[in-house]
């Protein structure tokens, strides 16, 4: 199934749950409203055209520094500038931000019968950082899930271990919300920073 | 019986006389049991460098032992990170004396380019380092270049367990 009909087959069977959705380089997207995602995750994954059996990962994007400050370079104290050439047209931009909210929680799907990806966002405000989970459908996205909390610390309802998966338990904050100082660090042992 | 000296197969008993350092020195220098703490790239450095094409056994340090009790020297080889830096401290502690530590790689040294929430900036800041071998990764040769250097350590260390400075640099740099 090509990406137009991908989209249009949830909208179809879901004509109000839909934020937004486009096509950027070859992938569909689809920006959901948060308290629709287990009912189209089950449609993705239990209808025949569909069948998306494989969630392929879960991540989440920290918005709040988006556009706020000029990008800076890696390596900018060398003296280097490090930027995409102008010389590369931009013939498929960039559709920018899923919504005003603060975070964006990623799910890529992919059908291994039919060949077909999808991408579904899900916009997560930053007082209520809360999605639900989606182990009940696919218990791959137990231990996703728990990177994204980890990370971004984003809690996902109805998730049964909801616990840190690479930092350690005694670690505080989450160390890819665009807040925590690039310097700080917490060793276990050792001079603190 | 030992007192016939033919039971030594020569007809007078011989003997040589050392400092009881320098004699230690020496025999602790050609038996470098290595603790491989392999946690990145740099092990496939490590590898290369262990196989036989460098033949490392001619420092008499060509066999790894895992377990840290076997053990004399810890090659700390990739990065370390904080969450690893406890389970590095452990393994260092349950190492008998007399003990050395090598620092394999960039990241081991000072963290390398990492610089973030994750990673220790240098195992120096929990251990005490011996040999410092930079390089991301370090060829072979700077590895043996270190290993020698942490044998003229190992050789002019005082049985007291004082250490010396490593080996100068020669002047045809």
């Amino acid at each position: 199934m090509d990406n137009a009909s991908l989209l249009e087959s949830v909208d179809a069977r879901f004509p109000d749950v839909t934020l937004s959705s486009h096509t950027y380089r070859g992938d569909a997207t689809l920006v959901l409203r948060p308290e629709s995602l287990v009912q189209v995750a089950r449609f993705l994954k239990e209808d025949a055209a569909l069948q998306m059996n494989l969630l392929v990962d879960v991540t989440a994007v920290d918005y709040s520094a988006f556009g706020k400050a000029p990008a800076r370079a890696f390596f900018s104290s060398s003296g280097v500038a490090v930027r995409p050439s102008a010389q590369i047209p931009d013939v498929d931009p960039w559709p920018g931000p899923p919504s005003e909210a603060r975070y964006a929680v990623v799910y890529h799907f992919y059908s291994t019968s039919h060949k077909h990806r999808l991408r579904l966002v899900v916009p997560v405000q930053e007082d209520t950082p809360e999605v639900d989970s989606l182990t009940s459908l696919w218990p791959g996205a137990n231990w996703l899930e728990r990177e994204v909390w980890d990370m971004f610390g984003i809690r996902f309802i109805g998730h049964p271990d909801l616990r840190r998966i690479l930092m350690y338990e005694e670690f505080e904050g989450h160390a890819l919300r665009k807040d925590y100082p690039v310097n700080k660090r917490q060793p276990l042992i050792g001079p603190q920073n | 019986m030992q007192n016939d000296p033919s039971y030594f197969g020569q007809s007078e008993p011989s003997y040589f006389t050392s400092r009881l350092d320098e004699a230690i020195g020496w025999a602790r220098k050609y038996s470098i049991f290595q603790y491989p703490f392999v946690t990145a790239c740099c092990g496939m450095e490590y590898m290369a460098t262990a196989c036989s094409h460098y033949d490392v056994d001619r420092f008499g340090a060509g066999l790894p032992r895992f377990s840290p009790r076997q053990a004399d020297v810890l090659f700390v080889v990739g990065t370390i990170s904080h969450k690893m830096a406890p389970i590095m401290k452990r393994i260092y502690d349950q190492m008998a004396d007399p003990k050395w530590v090598v620092a394999f790689g960039v990241c081991t040294c000072t963290g390398g380019f990492y610089d973030n929430y994750a990673t220790v900036m240098g195992i120096d800041t929990i251990l005490p380092v011996d040999v410092y071998i930079p390089g991301c990764p370090p060829r072979p040769e700077m590895v043996l270049d270190g290993l020698m250097k942490l044998q003229h350590k190992i050789e002019m260390q005082h049985t007291t367990g004082e250490r010396v400075a490593p080996e100068p640099r020669p002047d045809i740099f």
